[in-house]
């Protein structure tokens, strides 16, 4: 039970949802992978706030599931309403703007 | 510190109102989208607006030199946070003002509740004693600006594509910001910024935590910012967004993006400025060059004010970079006064319409001299102002920027600066000479009549802009005396 491993594994976690959002074309699978990075960030959080034996941690954990909630509806927002537009939620169709 | 019992914290009402007035307003706006009928909802949302940033803006002045930590310990209310609440609540008022206006491509009305939001996101931003409230407050200010880029009306298509992938970006960069706060609590068991400062050298962990934090919660921050290489978002954001948003993230985003990082940087990490200035100097230099280069190909009249944008990000690092209450003076200078050019730009750029709106393509603009004189000298002289010629305030705050640098030690990054403004110049004094030198194109742009509160708005980058060219000493004093973090 040492601490430790879920460090690693909350790094492992961030990585993969970093690597996620890089690599996925669908806009719901990319913003799941933010969902990823966002909680990877809890559990080293309240991991962290049992090693250093304070609660500020866990409370933390807490603000940023709130925060996380609200990005949710906003982002499903967004994806909707591009969804019905293009009848795609693949991020490479939306492709107007560049260069 | 394991406290047992739960104290209710001091709140210092009084430096707390410029935010409070702001989201309450803002909480306002959402009643008034609900209860008052569709005819009278735009002027009493545009009104309710305006009075609740000026509102916002007196508290400021009134608040004017407070030197208070309050809220627990997670509100610093100083100088600096003053000032760049003082410059978000005018900068806001201009491009409010364009949101307001009947000649803009109509916004739906929930739009003002949303920017009043977002304004009080970024004053929260500017004052976050503490990472976690930095964290909340940068959602507060960018949830709202994802919703805003979508809501055009004409042009759905870029509208909603800028608003996705601001919207993928910012989540992707804020979950970095996020990561970093937790190894830094991990570091320094405590995330407020005082605790940090003193957590470096004294915490037995080890420093990798310190270092990997920092970098994490920089790339959150330098994203907001804009700059290289977490810039990809901004050219496509500013051009898919409604023109008066776009003005609003260029200008007030801004203020709020570098406020938290001089903040940050300063309070926390002072200890610590070895392993990051150089970083910093690095992403400065490449930002200036990047913008600047990238500005000379573009072809959209908003895309080159997005690398604009970025390259004026590069020139701002500078300030930051000189550290010391010198740079952190020129850099409050530098954001205010790149504000008022900015918005004006934009204001600009929404006069000149096609059947089709604003038309932004650069060859469109051919001629535009002969046709309409007048703004055509406006936007001159705010191009003039972007490439930093004498008379200008953008000719005093870059040289402020570069001095601060230059009194720092970084000659390397002003020898950059100053190559990247050449270059930069060339666009818009490119632009200058289609405007006045070409034939004008059949079938041209027509240039719309400005409503009042455009022109009241234009009026507003126009003055400014030149007041602070030509005595720009007032507003100087005023940011060296706000130059103080309170720790």
């Amino acid at each position: 039970m040492t601490p430790t491993y879920y460090l690693m594994l909350a790094a492992a976690l961030f990585t993969i949802g970093a690597v996620g959002v890089l690599i996925r074309r669908n806009a719901i699978v990319v913003f799941m992978c933010v969902e990823l990075m966002l909680n990877a960030a809890n559990l080293t959080l309240v991991t962290f706030s049992r090693m250093n034996g304070s609660l500020d941690g866990q409370i933390m954990a807490f603000f940023v599931m709130v925060v996380a909630a609200a990005e949710v509806v906003i982002g499903l927002a967004i994806i909707m309403s591009i969804f019905r537009t293009r009848r795609s939620a693949s991020v490479d169709d939306a492709n107007l703007l560049k260069y | 510190m394991n406290t047992t019992g739960f104290t209710v914290p001091q709140l210092d009402y009084a430096a707390l109102l410029p935010m409070l007035v702001l989201f309450g307003a803002a909480c306002l706006g959402v009643l008034v989208e609900a209860f008052v009928p569709r005819p009278l909802r735009r002027p009493v949302q545009a009104g309710l607006a305006l009075l609740a940033l000026v509102v916002s803006f007196g508290t400021v002045v009134l608040a004017a030199g407070t030197q208070t930590i309050t809220a627990g310990r997670a509100v610093a209310v100083d100088g600096p946070a003053l000032f760049l609440q003082g410059s978000i609540a005018v900068l806001g008022i201009a491009a409010l003002l364009l949101l307001a206006d009947r000649t803009s491509d109509e916004q739906p009305t929930e739009a003002f509740p949303l920017v009043l939001f977002s304004l009080g996101g970024m004053m929260l931003f500017v004052a976050a004693n503490d990472l976690l409230i930095m964290f909340v407050a940068l959602e507060v200010l960018s949830l709202p600006l994802y919703l805003l880029c979508g809501l055009a009306r004409r042009r759905r298509l870029l509208s909603q594509e800028a608003a996705v992938k601001y919207f993928l970006l910012g989540a992707f960069a804020s979950a970095f910001f996020l990561y970093g706060v937790a190894l830094l609590y991990g570091y320094a068991d405590s995330v407020r910024l005082a605790d940090l400062y003193r957590a470096v050298g004294s915490s037995g962990r080890s420093d990798a935590l310190l270092l990997a934090g920092l970098a994490m919660l920089l790339i959150g921050l330098l994203f907001k910012a804009g700059a290289v290489p977490f810039h990809m978002w901004t050219p496509d954001v500013y051009q898919g967004a409604p023109t008066p948003i776009t003005a609003l993230m260029a200008a007030c985003t801004k203020v709020a993006a570098f406020g938290a990082i001089l903040r940050v940087l300063q309070v926390a990490f002072l200890n610590t400025r070895w392993d990051w200035r150089p970083v910093l100097i690095a992403v400065a230099m490449v930002t200036m060059v990047v913008g600047a280069v990238l500005a000379v190909t573009q072809t959209d009249l908003k895309r080159l004010l997005a690398y604009s944008s970025i390259a004026n990000a590069g020139f701002i690092l500078c300030g930051v970079a000189g550290l010391g209450p010198a740079g952190t003076a020129s850099t409050l200078f530098y954001l205010a006064s790149y504000g008022f050019t900015t918005v004006g730009a934009f204001a600009v750029v929404m006069l000149v319409r096609d059947a089709d709106g604003e038309a932004t393509h650069l060859s469109r603009w051919a001629g535009l001299g002969r046709r309409s004189p007048l703004l055509a000298a406006v936007f001159t002289f705010f191009l003039l102002a972007f490439a930093g010629i004498p008379l200008t305030s953008g000719f005093i705050s870059k040289f402020g920027v570069f001095a601060a640098a230059l009194d720092g030690g970084a000659v390397a990054l002003v020898v950059v600066g100053v190559i990247a403004s050449m270059v930069i110049a060339f666009p818009y004094l490119r632009l200058i000479v289609l405007m006045y030198l070409s034939e004008p194109v059949p079938d041209g742009p027509t240039v719309t009549v400005p409503g009042a509160f455009t022109a009241a708005s234009l009026a507003l980058g126009v003055a400014a802009t030149l007041l602070l060219g030509v005595v720009p000493g007032p507003l100087l004093d005023l940011a060296n005396r706000a130059s103080e973090f309170v720790r």
